[in-house]
């Protein structure tokens, strides 16, 4: 193993052109899977296909019809929907959204199925019918019908009258729904302008389930446009900076400013071929730029700058490697997997940092080029390894999530990681040895700051150990006072549209939680069996009495209100219907009478067995929902004999689950994590002793997070779940390095543990603090995400890595020497 | 308006062959469909309802229609619905109308009355299948607009490909196109665009049968929705014609005795 190391060096440099070829031809190939990637836009990609919740839903789904829809929220600003004008506008508005592509039903205050009797006459017809003409006593009447009608009011009408909606049921074919929901999108959008243009008394904003589909690839988007290249940017300069490759700054900064604007050119066209936002004929081209931008850049300025060029090259390389293995493989773009390239990006500059540091110091006291490389591979291969495959190990465990994307993102992440390995340790020696390399001569490059850093901790080691530990168990008593919590809606930031839509329509119209039952009477025809409605009418007024609800939509309604028609409009027959023949029969006489798109295949299966009963919500907690959904099904079971089948589904109870599964699917990911990790640690280590050690600076940092998360936050949810696994394998890095200079020093030079400490700090201690500082910026990079979800990943790992670099430097030595100290080496 | 249709039609048919346009072409086609289809007095069927959904789950319904053919307007109708059991003994009358909304009565054997419906809707679905009332009511020639589009082979048979366009404003369509047989002047294959002009559903006629020497019928019709992916097939049983029914036999009354 030695030997491999020492002579690994000299091999890189005798075939050096050869390595460069072989990794740019490897590059290309893996990146040339970059044509597969494109953004998904379904929230349903956030489930597993073996999800409970998701599983119930289908099924619900396959009952009835799918109920993706568009809502068209129209605001008039006199405050009163219940004009001439405005209600023309909502017939019209109403006529338009069957325009939008796959529209199977369109439901508003306008084409509401009005019944009334007059003597055995029954009446169905539009609630407004050529609003223009209607009179004041006309539209006052059609005010207090549709303010009064349990199927409108709260869900198209709000109880002020000032705002309404009209809502299109959409049933995507989901052949390609890349495609399908922007075309949706891009439909009701033009309407919406349309209608906002040509009537400025009104206001029309859009909102539904395609919209929160489709802001799931806007948010990735945005994400790739607002985070990929200010971090790009940020990190050279830190990189600059702190491995002073900068020998004359501002003329550098300023090719270096000029070089990443040609940049965002290229990583934002590759990542945007896959929706085609820009025409083939202009993205063709643009790849081969793509290609070329690179290596003319590094040309012109790898003079300038050999080390931070080379390292950008490699990121670039590990990025597109890393995404088009994932494009192969077949992985969708989602908002969390679009933070793989600033993941990748942090961590594969941290493996070269570790060797351009010692290579620089090799070269600053006064060894020769070549000579410095190789030491540095000798000194550098094991260590950059192991921190390598114990990131990589950390971002798979998140394959043990139940969410996809993250499983995505581990696996993208993972890729890059080995990538920027491999170009690490082969690419860059080879190219930094065809480089002139100018560095100032010094006699001794001690570092001192580390020195003084390294002796500080020694000589105050008992404080820290217990200052530390203190810090620690105040910390870590704080996490029992995070709450789990998925709000969907919440997952986007107001800077997203379907944010502020949405909450403009919880607000003033209706809510966006919605649980859908499916309430089965367990016989064929079985939904006209009076006892069975009964029930049914009951559970939807237990529900109207709950305090969360805020509509309910029950076709018991319905059956109630041609009860009464049928008995001259008599309000004492505002009831079930006495037996199911006049059930069944009011039910025939109903749907012979509507019209087309307005039938009630929505409510009611096939065969008749069963309905569907919809409840929307306000906007509460992941606990309150699920504690709601219990309380429905103790009411039904202690309440109902007829119902036999009674599971609320649907996206909201989907994502009240999605938090704690994936804390429990990722307790056994991390598990296993740490297992191997643990014992990668023993086995590279060769102590048992220092690996178990190794544990707690390990562990500790998530822990510490997470407590300091409670004090701040309180709330945790599903992009959470994963942070420990994840940082896991970040922070490891850390303590690899410092245990494996300190072990180099105890056996190579025979050092006692305070000197091998200080020999550590020495040698590793700068190298960790300016990886520390690049992940932590990567990561608050990703914190300002307009999708919650990585904003609080980032953020959360960021506050780890803090966490564990404070472990490492001033809680690990002290550690090391209490229980490694005896004995004064080998 | 038949007769002045059918005066038209032999006028431009017989005249006008060479100068023909698309849409004389496809109105011609349709007028001699009607002229072909007149006369028959009246009819008869049992009929078999089977609606499946996407996945396979199926449910069955089962009536009894009489048909009135009445000159120069649409037909009258009084189905018997015999299944599910809670409908049996429920009867709908209608006088169908090619522009104006229907007539259409309901007899509740439940509640023991006729209940008149007054409703322009025609395009909903009738019983919960995938057909709507719009689509099983009699064709009149006066109820589209037509051109005709190109000749086509349907399984070994010849066809007009005419398009129709609904004059009724509160059909569910934008148009629709027929695949007629050029030998019997009858349907094999209807396409029903929704109201954004997107395929909808596809309807095919079989099992047709020449009845009097001279009336074609089809025998079963499977309609399937597109964008659902629900379907029926409607099977009709037992034809008879010429049975003796009277006016009198599609009134209130008439609808309270069926059975």
């Amino acid at each position: 193993m030695k030997n491999f190391e020492a002579n690994y060096g000299q091999w890189i440099l005798r075939y050096r052109w050869l390595v460069i070829l072989a990794c740019f031809f490897a590059v290309l190939m893996a990146a040339s899977g970059g044509q597969f990637l494109s953004f998904t836009n379904n929230y349903r990609v956030f489930f597993s296909e073996e999800n409970p919740q998701l599983k119930a839903f289908d099924a619900l789904e396959r009952m009835y019809t799918k109920n993706d829809n568009v809502i068209f929220i129209v605001t008039p600003k006199n405050g009163d929907v219940f004009t001439n004008k405005t209600l023309a506008v909502i017939e019209e508005l109403t006529e338009q959204a069957w325009q939008l592509p796959f529209s199977i039903r369109v439901d508003s205050i306008t084409n509401f199925q009005y019944t009334s009797a007059e003597g055995d006459d029954l009446t169905v017809q539009n609630l407004v019918e050529d609003a223009e003409k209607l009179s004041a006593s006309d539209i006052k009447k059609i005010k207090e019908i549709a303010l009064n009608e349990p199927v409108l009011k709260n869900r198209l009408i709000s109880r002020t009258a000032a705002v309404t909606g009209v809502n299109a049921t959409i049933q995507l074919p989901g052949k390609n729904e890349t495609k399908e929901v922007p075309m949706v999108v891009v439909k009701a959008r033009e309407i919406m302008n349309d209608f906002n243009q040509r009537y400025p008394d009104i206001e029309v904003r859009l909102n539904g389930m395609v919209l929160m589909n489709n802001a799931f690839s806007e948010a990735s988007q945005q994400d790739m446009q607002k985070l990929i290249l200010p971090s790009f940017i940020l990190m050279i300069i830190i990189l600059g900076i702190l491995i002073r490759d900068l020998s004359k700054p501002w003329y550098s900064l300023l090719v270096l400013f000029g070089a990443l604007a040609a940049t965002i050119f290229i990583v934002a066209s590759y990542f945007t071929k896959g929706v085609h936002l820009v025409p083939e004929a202009i993205y063709k081209p643009l790849s081969y730029i793509v290609i070329a931008l690179p290596f003319a850049w590094y040309l012109l300025f790898m003079r300038l700058l050999p080390g931070t060029a080379t390292t950008f090259l490699i990121i670039i390389f590990s990025i597109m490697a890393a995404m088009g293995i994932g494009g192969y493989v077949g992985f969708p773009l989602t908002p969390p997997s679009m933070s793989a390239p600033t993941i990748i990006l942090t961590v594969a500059i941290a493996n070269c940092v570790h060797i351009l540091v010692t290579f620089l110091h090799d070269m600053r006291v006064g060894k020769e080029k070549n000579a410095a490389i190789i030491e540095s591979l000798r000194i550098n291969l094991q260590p950059v390894f192991l921190a390598s495959i114990t990131t990589a190990i950390g971002f798979l465990s998140m394959n043990f999530s139940d969410a996809p994307p993250f499983q995505h993102l581990g696996n993208f992440v993972a890729f890059g990681v080995v990538a920027s390995f491999i170009l690490s340790v082969t690419f860059l020696p080879a190219v930094i040895s065809l480089l002139p390399v100018k560095v100032k001569q010094v006699d001794t490059d001690k570092d001192q700051l580390m020195e003084r850093l390294g002796d500080f901790v020694v000589r105050n080691r008992k404080r820290l150990m217990f200052g530390m530990g203190g810090v620690i168990i105040v910390l870590i008593s704080f996490l029992p006072r995070n709450e789990l919590n998925d709000v969907f809606v919440e997952y986007f930031d107001e800077s997203v549209t379907f944010r502020a839509n949405s909450d403009y329509m919880i607000k003033n119209l209706t809510g966006l939680y919605i649980i859908d039952y499916s309430l089965a009477s367990g016989e064929s025809g079985g939904v006209s069996n009076p006892e069975y409605q009964k029930e049914v009418a009951a559970f939807s007024d237990w529900y109207r009495q709950q305090p969360e609800a805020i509509h309910v939509n029950v076709f018991t309604d319905i059956m109630k209100r041609l009860n009464k028609n049928m008995h001259g409009d008599n309000q004492d027959w505002y009831r079930i219907p006495q037996n199911r023949e006049l059930s069944a029969q009011y039910l025939l006489l109903y749907e012979m009478s509507l019209p087309y798109g307005l039938d009630l295949n929505n409510q009611i299966n096939v065969d008749k067995s069963a309905t569907r009963m919809t409840v929307t919500l306000k906007t509460i907690s992941s606990n309150e929902i699920i504690a709601l959904e219990n309380r429905a099904q103790k009411w039904l079971q202690e309440n109902t004999k007829y119902i036999t089948q009674s599971d609320g589904s649907g996206p909201t109870v989907m994502f009240a689950h999605i938090g704690k599964r994936n804390i429990v699917s990722m307790l056994s990911g991390t598990t296993v994590a740490l297992f191997l990790i643990s014992m990668i640690l023993i086995f590279a280590l060769r102590s048992f002793k220092i690996g178990f050690i190794s544990l707690l600076p390990n562990l500790v940092p998530a822990a510490m997070g997470f407590g300091l998360w409670g004090i701040m936050v309180g709330e945790v949810g599903l992009a959470l779940s994963v942070v420990t696994g994840m940082t896991l394998g970040i922070v490891v890095d850390d303590t690899v390095h410092l245990l494996s200079k300190y072990l180099r020093a105890r056996r190579e030079k025979g050092l006692g543990a305070e000197d091998a400490v200080r020999y550590a700090f020495t040698h590793v201690g700068r190298a960790l603090i300016t990886t520390s500082i690049i992940l932590v910026a990567g990561f608050s990079v990703i914190a300002q995400s307009s999708f919650e979800l990585n904003a609080g990943m980032g953020l959360l790992t960021a506050i780890v890595i803090v966490f564990a670099l404070a472990a490492d430097l001033l809680f690990l030595p002290a550690l090391l020497i209490k229980f490694d100290g005896k004995g004064k080496g080998k | 308006m038949k007769i002045y249709l059918i005066i038209l039609g032999l006028f431009i048919v017989s005249f006008n062959v060479i100068a023909e346009t698309a849409e004389e072409k496809g109105l011609a086609i349709a007028v001699e469909a009607d002229k072909r289809d007149t006369g028959w007095g009246d009819q008869q069927a049992k009929l078999v309802m089977t609606l499946k959904n996407r996945f396979g789950q199926e449910s069955r319904r089962e009536n009894r229609n009489k048909t009135l053919e009445v000159d120069g307007d649409g037909d009258k109708t009084l189905i018997v619905f015999d299944s599910p059991k809670d409908i049996k003994g429920t009867a709908f009358l209608s006088f169908t109308h090619a522009l104006r909304p229907d007539e259409q009565w309901i007899y509740l054997p439940a509640l023991k009355r006729v209940k008149r419906i007054s409703s322009s809707n025609k395009s909903g679905p009738f019983l919960g299948s995938e057909f709507s009332y719009e689509d099983i009511s009699s064709q009149e020639v006066g109820k589209y607009k037509y051109k005709y589009l190109r000749d086509e082979k349907i399984n070994g048979r010849d066809t007009f490909v005419v398009e129709a366009i609904p004059q009724y404003n509160k059909s569910g369509y934008t148009r629709l196109i027929n695949w007629i047989d050029k030998e019997r002047y009858q349907p094999l294959k209807t396409e029903f665009y929704d109201r954004k002009n997107s395929l909808l559903k596809t309807l095919l006629y079989s099992q047709y049968n020449q009845y009097l020497n001279k009336y074609w019928r089809a025998g079963r019709m499977d309609m399937q929705n597109h964008i659902t992916g629900k379907s029926t097939s409607l099977e009709f049983l037992e034809y008879k014609f010429r049975t003796g029914l009277k006016d009198r036999d599609f009134n209130r009354n008439a609808l309270k005795r069926a059975r």
